[in-house]
């Protein structure tokens, strides 16, 4: 694997750059594999790494019928942060986060992960109440986070409209400093690269279009390039979890639903740091190329289209004009939806199944994601031993009957 | 001086001269230029540097697909950042400023940095600033410095913007010849059409054309054919107006510039309106998008779009150069040619890369005296701030490779055509599959996936006759579809002496004698710097999918959004893979078609009118007795009513004070009411609430808790029986609509043969809660007809009465564990009814008061608020209040069977308890968390967290309700609470009823 | 955005007005304490989710405030039939779904 440093940068730059390896292989598919891992977005990509490199299984494919890192991993508005309510989503978020912080020099692929800071406005007192409860809990949880007043939040936001006239006067925020964005294309690539070094095959253009079991066992997946072997199936299709449980006959908690973005025009820096707004339904940043991304919320329908409905965004630019009355002038550049895979309780499963051998990672909602580095890992521990990782364990599917549910609603709130 | 305005010709009027400033400095134009003509007009060469490189660029084209001039209008709150030149009408004082270069755009630092650029091939980025790893955030900063276009406005916006709902049978799309004939077929069944223009004249293509329609002049037609469909009733115009989006069931979004072509920001009305059109069919004649030539340097100010040389010659009258060649691949730009002779100025040579094209224009063209050079390309341009020669070569009979010497040739301009991109996009929007086709060499709309069809350049015909029928046809295809009409053209197309033409070659990016990699770099994508040898590079490091070539380059991501650039990005990479372009495919078109300005999409929603605010019937009394607000859901509330200068925790502990020694008033209008009626209205409330209605008789009310189906608290409140089959039911202010569309949920979808039905009266209804020991000497004096003693009129009990000369209902429910007499009365007297009740209480001195004097009124009783002690993981036995689960009921009440579950079931759930701090005075911030050893190191086990916490003024000591693992085992024991300001508080955990334990006080 | 027809009201109307119920024909059970946990978390929480044609239930919110069913197809976004409350779809995966 070429190393990447400003160093070899230099030493290309003299051959005109001509020299290059490539980022990763187009390999032949071999008859079978210890582990298939059907979904090629960052967190099928990552599950590979971990695989590789934790648990020294390398005899594995990622399978993907477009491209790598063309789902939701392409789709999404970039946030990062771990500030989750409950214990058990609160520590696998915040346990992804520290993977964050190391992402570009473990893999040697610069992610551009900002730390610019995630601020979570309140508008109400009920709002100030959830808020001071789960920077309480982040805290003793030893998460960073702190309550900001609205003049902090002022300092922090200068274009943010915290006047006591507005329809939804700020109140109050929470502030997790070590949030921020990253690219999340490279994300992809990143991961793609480091598993294709270790051996993993990673096969594009390659569509699961069946699941073969033999005596209640996965023996392997049916795709348009033929059958390819697989001792562990491991699907990580965010969404097309429905369609792939179905495959095995299998029905899930989860409601397929488009999820919506946009992006202005590039413009000079003038937003610093993350705003999201339940309230007032809305969330923000500025990426290094200078797009505002704007997050819309999650339709109210289940669809498959990749699209949503316009009254959505309508309502989003809304909040967001009504958030920083400056940005009216500026305009939409582009929008676009992805389908997020929602379960009641906004928390994501991370399971074995009924079918021995088969194993799902799904349902992350809006919170796919900053979770990337810390599914993969838990996903790749999980598949390697057959047995749940003790921070997916609450993961369990087998929650929706017992009951122990991790209502994160308030903390997922709108779409993030 | 405007050096390169010819002496005659375009639309503009030279009576009209409009000044205006660039970059400080002051020009003139006219009346009908756009900004970027006028800019040529003064000979304006380099108006933006480029991105990555800092290279000068100049205006490349004359529409939407201009990706240089990139410009910020005005300054102030009126600044409108990165509008393109090309679509910017010119108005007097006009005021725009580069966006790019330092410190300008004629010495830029970047761009002296020269051969650094070598060092920033696509995703370089990836690839380095990652050690010190501490040192992104610095690397960071200059990158965002380094990258954004122009500046957001600094303060709020001074314009308004609205919108309008619109309902046609044909929308078309474009006016241009196809758009123009669609509508005006359309339109004659008798369908309603609108049609829809971006730019600020109808006419397309004809408002720079030279040719006859019939026996007029293009332009003469077009002014009858406008002036005909301005005529007719069933047809709406719509000139500056871009429809941007094409969504789901033929939703189509137009943003219309109302104003922009006069000034920064409308006088009167709004600024732009967003047309929020449903259209029963469509018609996209959107044309299309011509494709710059790829070669060496190609983004020297002076290289241009051939049909942009035309246009500012034909429509402007500007020529912007003086020697012109024009490098083509096909023979439309041999218009180009004939355009820039007929001004009278001099074309070096016409340059072909087709081994003999042999057409009528080119004819036409060598008929004048012009060389025409076959076979040949341009590969290179000489000069940095204007093309000062070309360098042209023979290719070989592909185009791929370069045979023989290479000449140059002087020009200041060079007009190249690589062909014409349909402009798909809106078809894309829908889901349509582009197909690619040979002999357009470009995408055209896959097939329809909505009630849509498009006509024209937009499908790839590109004849003025062909277009005219085309868009004929869809016209009455459309309006037939739509009921109108018998799908028969009846327009004559009429004669447009076109020549016929050769075909065209496709070719995209022009050979050099260097590889792409050490050629002088040769741009695909200019507003993003993406070259040649960058999507080569990606393809070689294995970014294949044009999506990641896309992505990994930057290639389409500009305001342009590929519109100039991509076909030829994705020509590149599918020679670069060996692959055909149907093969590598496109990128998916997204709305916006071009940028939408944030206002005109939240339109009058903002502001005042972001969200409806609700006001009870009493509110101005609130508001003159200097009322804190509270919002809670879409209501104004009263917080509290501070005297003088009382913070608010003096007002909250007087008026605390006031309610337990003598009586408060409270607005409750804001709580949902629901009235209730049908034979089985009983057994439905029975299975909707944990217990049992069956029994409640007419007079009587009672409390119920409403859960999820999952077992979870949602709601509660008190249902009154009003009468046989008739019964009120309160919920939360909050959660009032939820409850109506769960009660409609279950009568509707599961249980339709119940005979039940609601009927939301929460407006209709002013609730003055009086409550107090002297409460029943307060209601005395103004209610004669209702026994008020405690022994006829008992606690859950309520009477119909007359309060004031107001027939009123009147509850005795509390909620502060007092006395307490709700008064119900219609809201229009409301305000009547709370005067009467505040001047009969004025010898008791009745206090008003707000919702936090409620919150801690009820939280020293220790009753719940749903929404604040629940959060949707809670049961009732987690809320000490398995007395009001029916054990005995029939039926399986919503939620029973999750009850039983077995996380549900469990021991050691966190529980509703009281605390009490050991020190007294010391207030529990809510949302505090709970831990049993306050030295345990981080991470901590936490044991709950405190959900409502106040101080007690009648106990006088703090008071909090509290949710605790195991809590109703735990009394006694002392938590404790380490806050964020470093403070540990220890509370004793007690019954979270503090006051009054065993309810006497509302019983008298 | 779609349009969707009420068959109450008989308009079609825009999404605006209505309000989305979920996944249709799923009959509450008539006697949940008989049920296991596994099998009432079935009802509470599991769908079909289909990519294709999916029967859900839609509220007409702001007109006639009823309960419908709609068969739409949640690629296409395409709505084949609306049908009211207790009436079987005319349209199902099996029947065909031209799309």
């Amino acid at each position: 694997m070429d190393k990447y440093s400003l160093f070899n940068l230099f030493n290309h730059a003299r051959n005109y750059h001509e020299n290059w390896q490539r980022a990763w292989r187009n390999p032949t598919p071999k008859k079978v594999y210890d582990v298939v891992i059907v979904g090629g977005g960052a967190h099928g990509l990552a599950t590979a790494y971990y695989l590789a490199k934790v648990h020294g299984i390398t005899n594995v494919a990622v399978v993907e019928k477009g491209y790598l890192g063309g789902g939701n991993t392409a789709r999404n508005t970039t946030i990062i942060r771990s500030n989750y309510l409950w214990d058990e989503a609160a520590q696998l978020y915040e346990f992804a986060l520290k993977l964050w912080e190391d992402m570009s020099q473990d893999l040697n692929f610069n992610v551009m992960f900002s730390q610019r800071g995630v601020l979570n406005l309140g508008h109400s007192l009920q709002d100030m109440r959830d808020i001071e409860r789960r920077v309480n809990a982040n805290r003793l949880n030893g998460i960073d986070g702190e309550v900001l007043q609205t003049n902090e939040i002022q300092d922090l936001v200068p274009l943010l409209n915290c006047s006591p006239d507005a329809r939804y006067p700020v109140l109050g925020a929470s502030w997790q400093p070590r949030g921020g964005t990253a690219r999340h294309d490279a994300v992809a690539w990143g991961y793609a690269r480091a598993a294709d070094a270790m051996g993993v095959d990673l096969l594009q253009q390659t569509e699961v279009t069946g699941i073969r079991r033999s005596n209640g066992e996965v023996v392997g997946v049916e795709t348009n390039n033929g059958f390819i072997g697989a001792r562990k199936v491991a699907c990580v299709t965010a969404g097309n979890s429905g369609v792939m449980a179905a495959m095995v006959g299998l029905r899930l908690p989860i409601e397929s639903r488009p999820l919506q973005a946009l992006v202005s025009e590039p413009l000079k820096p003038c937003l610093d740091t993350v705003v999201m707004s339940n309230a007032v339904h809305g969330y923000i940043s500025q990426s290094d190329k200078g797009d505002l991304v704007v997050g819309a919320g999650v339709d109210a329908y289940n669809g498959y289209g990749q699209r949503g409905s316009f009254n959505v965004i309508e309502h989003t630019v809304q909040a967001i004009c009504e958030l920083f009355p400056a940005f009216s002038r500026v305009r939409m550049n582009r929008q676009w939806g992805g389908i997020v895979d929602t379960c009641p309780d906004a928390c994501p499963i991370v399971s074995k199944t009924s079918v021995k051998g088969l194993y799902f990672n799904c349902g992350w909602g809006t919170g796919g994601f900053k979770s990337t580095p810390g599914s993969g890992y838990v996903f790749a521990h999980t598949v390697a031993n057959d047995n749940p990782h003790p921070m997916a364990a609450p993961f369990n599917i087998d929650r929706f009957s017992s009951g122990a549910l991790i209502d994160e609603h308030g903390a997922a709130g709108v779409a993030h | 001086m405007q050096r390169n305005r010819l002496a005659t010709g375009g639309r503009i009027d030279r009576q009209q001269s409009v000044s205006f400033t660039f970059n400080g400095k002051t020009y003139q134009g006219f009346k009908g230029d756009t900004l970027a003509s006028a800019l040529l007009a003064n000979g304006v060469d380099v108006v933006a540097r480029s991105f990555k490189y800092g290279r000068p660029r100049g205006i490349v084209g004359h529409g939407a697909e201009e990706p240089n001039a990139i410009f910020q209008l005005g300054k102030g709150a009126e600044t409108v950042p990165n509008l393109r030149a090309t679509q910017v009408e010119l108005y007097e004082g006009l005021d725009a400023y580069s966006t790019s270069g330092w410190p300008s755009v004629d010495f830029d630092v970047m761009g002296s940095l020269g051969a650094l650029g070598r060092l920033m091939p696509p995703g370089f980025y990836y690839k380095t600033f990652m050690r010190p790893k501490k040192l992104w955030m610095t690397y960071e900063h200059f990158i965002r410095k380094a990258a954004g276009l122009g500046k957001a406005p600094l303060e709020a916006d001074p314009d308004t913007y609205d919108k309008l709902n619109q309902h046609c049978d044909v929308l078309v799309v474009g006016a241009g010849p196809a758009g123009i004939a669609a509508a005006r077929e359309a339109a004659s069944t008798g369908a309603r059409v609108i049609i829809a223009d971006e730019q600020n004249e109808m006419g397309g293509s004809l408002l720079a054309s030279t040719h006859s329609i019939g026996d007029q002049l293009a332009a003469t037609w077009l002014v009858e054919q406008l002036a005909e469909l301005s005529a007719l009733d069933n047809v709406l115009l719509l000139p500056r107006s871009t429809v941007f989006g094409y969504y789901d069931h033929n939703f189509l979004a137009v943003l219309e510039r109302r104003t922009d072509h006069l000034g920064l920001t409308a006088d009167k009305g709004s600024r732009q309106r967003m047309h929020r059109v449903r259209a029963k069919q469509v018609v996209l004649a959107t044309g299309a998008i011509e494709r710059p030539l790829v070669f060496a340097n190609n983004d020297v100010p002076g290289v241009m779009l051939a049909s942009s040389v035309s246009t500012y010659v034909n429509r402007y009258g500007v020529a912007p150069g003086t020697a012109l060649v024009v490098f083509t691949t096909n023979d439309k730009a041999y218009q180009t040619a004939i355009d820039w002779h007929q001004s009278g100025r001099i074309v070096k040579a016409v340059v072909d890369s087709r081994p003999a094209p042999c057409g009528a224009i080119v004819k036409a063209v060598q008929a004048l005296g012009i060389a025409v050079i076959t076979g040949s390309g341009v590969i290179d341009v000489v000069g940095k701030k204007r093309v000062q020669a070309a360098k042209i070569a023979a290719l070989s009979d592909d185009g791929q490779e370069i045979r023989g010497e290479i000449q140059t040739l002087e020009c200041d301009l060079i007009a190249s055509s690589g062909g014409w991109s349909p402009a798909i996009h809106l078809s894309s929007h829908t889901g349509a599959k582009p197909r690619w086709n040979d002999s357009v060499v470009g995408f055209v709309p896959g097939e329809s996936m909505q009630q849509e069809r498009s006509a024209g350049a937009g499908k790839g015909t590109f004849s003025t006759a062909a277009c005219l029928y085309e868009g004929a046809s869809a016209g009455v295809e459309a309006a037939k579809l739509a009921g109108f009409g018998d799908g028969l053209v009846s327009f004559v197309t009429p004669s447009t002496q076109e020549l016929p033409e050769e075909a065209q070659q496709a070719l995209f990016l022009v050979p050099h004698t260097k590889t792409s990699s050490r050629a002088p770099a040769q741009f695909v994508d200019y507003q993003l710097d993406v070259t040649a040898a960058g999507i080569e590079l990606a393809a070689r490091e294995g970014y294949e999918s044009v999506e990641h070539v896309k992505r990994y380059t930057a290639m389409g991501f500009g305001t342009d959004q590929g519109k100039l650039g991509n076909i030829n990005g994705m020509a590149i990479l599918s020679k670069a893979l060996g692959q055909s372009m149907p093969e590598t495919g496109t990128t998916i078109f997204r709305p916006s078609y071009t940028p939408s300005t944030f206002g005109a999409i939240a339109g009058r929603d903002v502001r005042a009118l972001f969200d409806p605010e609700r006001y009870t019937a009493t509110h101005r009394w609130h508001e003159s007795k200097g009322a804190a607000w509270e919002d809670v859901g879409q209501w104004k509330r009263p917080w509290y009513f501070p005297r003088g200068s009382e913070s608010i925790h003096d007002a909250v502990n007087r008026e605390c004070l006031a309610v337990r020694n003598s009586v408060g008033i409270l607005d409750a209008s804001t709580l949902g009411k629901i009235d209730i009626q049908g034979p089985d209205a009983a057994e439905f409330i029975t299975r909707i609430y944990t217990n049992s209605y069956l029994k409640l008789a007419a007079g009587k009310c009672r409390y119920g808790v409403m859960l999820k189906e999952d077992g979870m608290i949602f709601d509660d409140g008190v249902t009154a029986c009003l009468g046989e089959n008739h019964y009120l039911m309160f919920t939360t202010t909050g959660g009032a609509a939820g409850v109506l569309a769960w009660l409609e949920l279950w009568v509707q979808t599961e249980w339709p043969e119940l005979q039940v039905y609601f009927t939301s009266v929460t407006d209709h209804w002013t609730t003055a809660t009086v409550t107090g020991p002297n409460a029943r000497k307060v209601i005395a004096k103004v209610c004669e007809d209702v026994d008020l003693s405690a022994e006829a009129f008992k606690f859950m009990d309520w009477r119909d009465g007359t309060v004031a000369g107001v027939k009123a209902r009147i509850f005795r429910i509390s909620f502060t564990g007092e006395l307490s007499y709700e008064v119900n009365v219609p809201a229009h007297y409301g305000r009547h009814i709370w005067e009467a009740l505040v001047s009969a209480g004025e010898e008791f001195d009745i206090t008003p008061y707000g919702t936090e004097t409620m919150h801690v009124l009820r939280a020293e009783k220790g009753f719940i608020i749903a929404g604040q002690d629940t959060d949707g993981s809670v049961t009732p036995a987690d809320m000490n209040m398995n007395w009001v689960v029916g054990k005995t009921k029939t039926f399986s009440f919503l939620g029973k069977r999750s009850l039983a579950r077995s996380d549900s079931a469990r021991e050691n759930r966190k529980q509703l308890v009281g605390l009490k701090t050991l020190e007294p005075s010391t207030v529990l911030p809510e949302g505090a968390q709970i831990v049993n050893d306050p030295n345990e190191p981080i991470p901590m086990a936490m044991q709950g967290h405190v959900t409502s916490s106040y101080f007690s003024a009648n106990l006088n000591h703090s008071i909090a309700m509290a949710v605790v693992k195991g809590g109703l085992t735990r009394m006694g024991e002392v938590v404790y609470c380490p806050l964020a300001d470093g403070r540990t508080v220890a509370a004793e955990i007690v019954s979270s009823v503090f006051y009054d334990p065993k309810g006497e006080r509302q019983n008298v | 955005m779609l349009q969707i027809h009420c068959p109450y009201c008989n308009e079609t109307r825009e999404e605006e007005e209505f309000t989305y119920g979920g996944e249709a024909h799923i009959t509450r059970p008539l006697d949940p304490e008989s049920l296991s946990d596994a099998e009432w978390g079935d009802y509470l929480f599991f769908r079909k989710n289909p990519r294709g044609l999916h029967h859900e239930m839609w509220n007409h919110a702001a007109g006639c405030r009823k309960y419908f069913n709609v068969t739409r197809n949640t690629v296409s976004y395409e709505i084949l039939e609306s049908y009211p409350m207790g009436a079987k779809p005319s349209v199902t995966a099996e029947t065909g779904d031209k799309n």
